[in-house]
């Protein structure tokens, strides 16, 4: 078990990459933790499959390093790596039985048929797969399947690392939560890293401890679920995670004050000197846009309920925002004033929040 | 799938019944009748009972097409499916040069079975073509049309040439169906080359070359064309298959009785051997 | 070890050329050439095989034949089967089961056996020596296994879409034509490509079935070959010819020929 560090790293599909657009995955420089709950979040064809298969071993990567602890394996082949992965799709050994897929990384790896019993065994009582152990794996349902797909990756001891690829994509609904609880459960017990590639932000935040935003090729942000929601990076974090997404509003930047149509605001983050140039928004929550007494007026759209609380857009200096309002709340239906908390309020240079990467 | 019960539908098979009754049911009653009367010419007719069949059973003269046509079925079978499962694991996947392989894989089955037949005949012969040619230039004292090992390396050599790609055809449809993350989940468990193959590649083959060795195995008792045209079932009758010999008896001969029993003989052997092997090959896929 | 794999289709592919250039540049010599001095490839190369054939009817008309009965008994078959394929994919009935079996029995019968029967049929109704003989005869093999390919490419059309064509208020026939049949052309071009393959290549039925006005192009080559001596030339590039519609037809249905036969199921 050890660290995983990548570094300088790129790829392209293409042998000679020339625009940026050529690149599915940009120069990036992350670690993963020993031990970690990884997630890496993004949209697709945001370039986190390739990632992924970069770090197992089935890609190899046009630049940069993979390193497990100081080792470089970056030109090792998968079964070199100690790296277990789960598919999207379940991958089972149809013709065998649910022991005989178990065993069968072990049996490659020339582990005597004495260990094999015992260690099958542990793993299909972690996996809930005993009773199932003597039948044949075709029979199987999805979720089973993919029981079978996570025991094979945890049956070998030597593993570093065991890489989710969307592993809950065919499992029905009602299962997935089932299915994820056991995952987070398998994670206390076999402290091993994974790393989980989704879209869904739910399955993201509720798994792990330390969420990778990807978007178009590009870590924009790396950090724990409640970073992600308080203090997002880019813009692009502050729209993908949150239901609803960040309100970004254009803005202009005229002798170090935010102006949005004459109006002035107060950002959390410092503002620059002057006249920059550059495409500036402000980003705020719709959690934390209050209906105040003073503040931005601004005229009521629609009003959704949402159970705990109601969803109202309402149009804000020609900008269409939203705002979560709580239950007892009353919202006049002539229209209403707007505070902008300025802890919660951030600027956008070109997407990046300022004072921080530009 | 769930189907519903329609009677009805029994309307939608009509049209192919029709076909196939007046084209199978017909002259199969035409066979069957012949085979049990006997004929002195001025088409007069007596029932003559089995002693068709008997003596069909009996003669040492069909034992040894039979036994002639196990050995040719059992050869080119023995070649045929390795050899085709083996070029179809080497095909590349996608591209360019899958389009040129497929084409150029297909053309043999293309050609009319005579065609098949004289091109081989051309080909081979010693004095004159190409492969007999090269063949007893090499040294070889190759000559088709004398020697019976010759005679039946040629037969077989033209069956794996025409047929082979069938077969290919039918493990590669098999294989292209086998997504990349069964390829990788095997990388990864750190599985060899054998067990990719014996665990993953075969069992996704296996339906496919079911229907493979059942069609060759099929066209392969049923041949005539291509041999009559390559060595006539010679030399002597050395390569005389069950359907050579059936016609040689049914119009050289004229005997239309024992060659009426022995297609139903013949026809009955093809038709218990496919459904032993039908059974044996899906038997599994139900437990 | 990998990189070496590409030779193995090479080989197979070279090993499967070799028979059919010795037939093509057999047909651009001549019969002295052939007999005479062992070429590999023709001296002088000429195009008098060709022109025998195409200015002798006796010759030419064996195509205009040959293609006439093949594409009427690939037309025949494929539209017999469609209902039926339709009924054995969508319906219970009785005696689906053994009807499906016994169409593929037909599959298994030998020409060879049937080829004195049907003689004295297609006489005895008036049909010998036409195209429409030989195109039913063929229906005898061609028919089921094209229910057998359509019935697999339906089966992969889930049943919601006929389910949702009635609601939306389509008459049986209507979305047959116009819903079901376009979304399995993939399945009917397959169905007809083997139809016409299997017709194509078949001679001992179409030979026996016809005399002069319908006889077939790869009869005729037998005829000429023995009749007046060893035309070898002229055998060669008739041959040569037959090849050519085979490889025109492959060409346009290259891209289906793989799925074709995994969609069949057993």
């Amino acid at each position: 078990m050890a660290k995983i560090t990548l570094s300088k790293l790129k790829h392209s599909y293409l042998p000679d990459p020339v625009s940026p657009d050529d690149w599915a995955l940009k120069e990036l420089n992350l670690e993963w933790q020993d031990g970690g709950a990884y997630a890496l979040l993004g949209p697709s064809g945001c370039g986190k499959t390739t990632l992924l298969n970069i770090i197992s071993g089935l890609l190899k990567p046009s630049h940069g390093k993979v390193l497990f602890g100081t080792d470089d394996v970056t030109d090792l082949p998968p079964e070199k790596r100690h790296i277990a992965q789960v598919f999207q799709f379940p991958v089972v050994y149809d013709t065998m039985t649910v022991f005989d897929n178990l065993a069968f990384p072990l049996r490659n790896r020339g582990v005597a048929e004495s260990k094999v019993r015992p260690r099958v065994e542990q793993i299909a009582g972690m996996t809930d797969l005993t009773d199932m152990l003597n039948t044949r794996a075709s029979g199987l349902t999805a979720d089973g399947k993919q029981k079978i797909s996570l025991g094979r990756g945890l049956v070998r001891e030597d593993v570093n690392a065991i890489l989710f690829d969307e592993p809950l994509t065919v499992i029905d609904p009602h299962l997935k939560f089932q299915l994820r609880s056991k995952l987070k459960e398998l994670h206390h017990r076999v402290p091993k890293t994974m790393i989980y590639v989704t879209h869904d932000q739910t399955e993201a935040l509720t798994f792990a401890d330390t969420v990778v935003v990807m978007n178009m090729g590009e870590v924009v942000q790396t950090g724990t679920p409640e970073e992600l929601f308080e203090n997002p990076q880019h813009t692009f974090v502050g729209h993908f995670i949150g239901s609803p997404g960040m309100n970004v509003i254009p803005c202009s930047v005229e002798n170090g004050h935010v102006v949005v149509d004459g109006v002035i605001f107060r950002t959390q983050n410092d503002v620059p000197q002057g006249n920059p140039k550059g495409t500036f928004e402000i980003g705020i929550r719709p959690e934390f846009l209050k209906i105040a007494d003073i503040g931005v007026p601004a005229t009521v759209n629609s009003v959704a309920d949402a159970g705990r609380f109601r969803i109202a857009e309402v149009t804000c200096l020609g900008h269409s925002l939203k705002l979560l309002v709580p239950e007892d709340q009353e919202i006049p239906a002539d229209g209403v004033v707007l505070d902008f908390d300025p802890n919660w309020t951030r600027l956008y240079r070109n997407g990046w929040l300022t004072g921080g990467k530009d | 799938m769930n189907k519903t019960l329609n009677q009805k539908a029994w309307f939608f098979v009509i049209p192919v019944l029709v076909l196939v009754a007046f084209n199978a049911i017909v002259p199969l009653m035409t066979v069957v009748n012949y085979s049990v009367q006997e004929t002195f010419g001025n088409n007069q007719f007596f029932w003559s009972g089995l002693t068709w069949f008997q003596e069909i059973l009996r003669s040492e003269r069909f034992h040894a097409s039979l036994q002639r046509q196990l050995i040719f079925t059992g050869s080119i079978l023995a070649i045929e499916v390795p050899l085709g499962v083996m070029i179809a694991l080497a095909m590349p996947r996608k591209g360019f040069w899958v389009s040129v392989c497929l084409v150029l894989m297909a053309m043999p089955l293309l050609i009319p079975w005579n065609v098949v037949g004289a091109m081989w005949n051309i080909f081979a012969l010693p004095n004159i073509g190409l492969m007999g040619k090269m063949l007893n230039d090499w040294g070889f004292d190759y000559n088709y049309t004398r020697q019976v090992g010759d005679a039946w390396f040629t037969l077989i050599l033209m069956d794996v040439w025409h047929w082979t790609s069938l077969v290919v055809l039918l493990a590669y449809a098999g294989l292209v169906s086998i997504p990349d993350a069964y390829y990788q989940a095997a990388k990864i468990d750190g599985a060899s080359r054998w067990a990719v193959f014996r665990y993953i590649q075969l069992p996704k083959m296996k339906r496919v070359l079911t229907i493979a060795i059942l069609l060759r195995f099929m066209d392969s008792f049923n041949i005539y064309t291509e041999p009559v045209v390559l060595t006539g079932g010679g030399p002597g009758n050395s390569t005389t298959l069950l359907s050579i010999d059936l016609v040689k008896i049914a119009l050289g001969q004229f005997d239309l009785g024992p060659a009426a029993a022995m297609s139903l003989i013949y026809f009955l052997i093809i038709l218990l051997l496919s459904w032993i092997f039908y059974t044996v090959m899906t038997r599994n896929e139900d437990q | 070890m990998i990189r070496m794999r590409w030779l193995v289709p090479t080989f197979y592919i070279l090993f499967l050329m070799l028979p059919i250039y010795w037939l093509v540049s057999m047909s651009f010599k001549t019969t002295n050439e052939i007999l005479g001095a062992f070429t590999l490839w023709p001296q002088n190369p000429t195009l008098a095989n060709y022109r025998t054939i195409f200015t002798d009817p006796s010759w030419y008309m064996g195509y205009v034949n040959s293609i006439s009965y093949v594409t009427l008994n690939t037309v025949i078959s494929v539209s017999a089967a469609l209902p039926a394929a339709y009924a054995f994919s969508r319906y219970r009935f009785l005696g689906d089961k053994h009807l499906f079996f016994w169409l593929l029995t037909n599959r298994m019968a030998p020409a060879a056996v049937f080829a004195l029967p049907f003689f004295q049929l297609y006489s005895a109704i008036g049909l010998f020596d036409t195209y429409l003989a030989v195109a039913l005869a063929h229906t005898l093999f061609n028919v089921p296994l094209a229910v057998w390919i359509l019935e697999g490419f339906m089966s992969g059309v889930p049943k919601q879409l006929d389910e949702t064509a009635y609601i939306d208020g389509y008459s049986f026939w209507r979305f047959f034509t116009r819903i079901f049949i376009p979304t399995i052309k993939a399945g009917i071009g397959v169905a007809a490509f083997f139809c016409f393959m299997f017709s194509w290549v078949e001679l001992l039925l179409a030979k026996t079935l016809t005399a002069v006005a319908a006889k077939p192009i790869a009869a005729t080559m037998t005829k000429t070959a023995s009749s007046s001596g060893y035309e070898l030339g002229l055998l060669a590039a008739a041959g040569t010819l037959t090849i050519i519609p085979g490889a025109i037809v492959i060409y346009f249905v290259r891209n289906y020929i793989a799925k074709g036969f995994a969609l069949g199921r057993v």
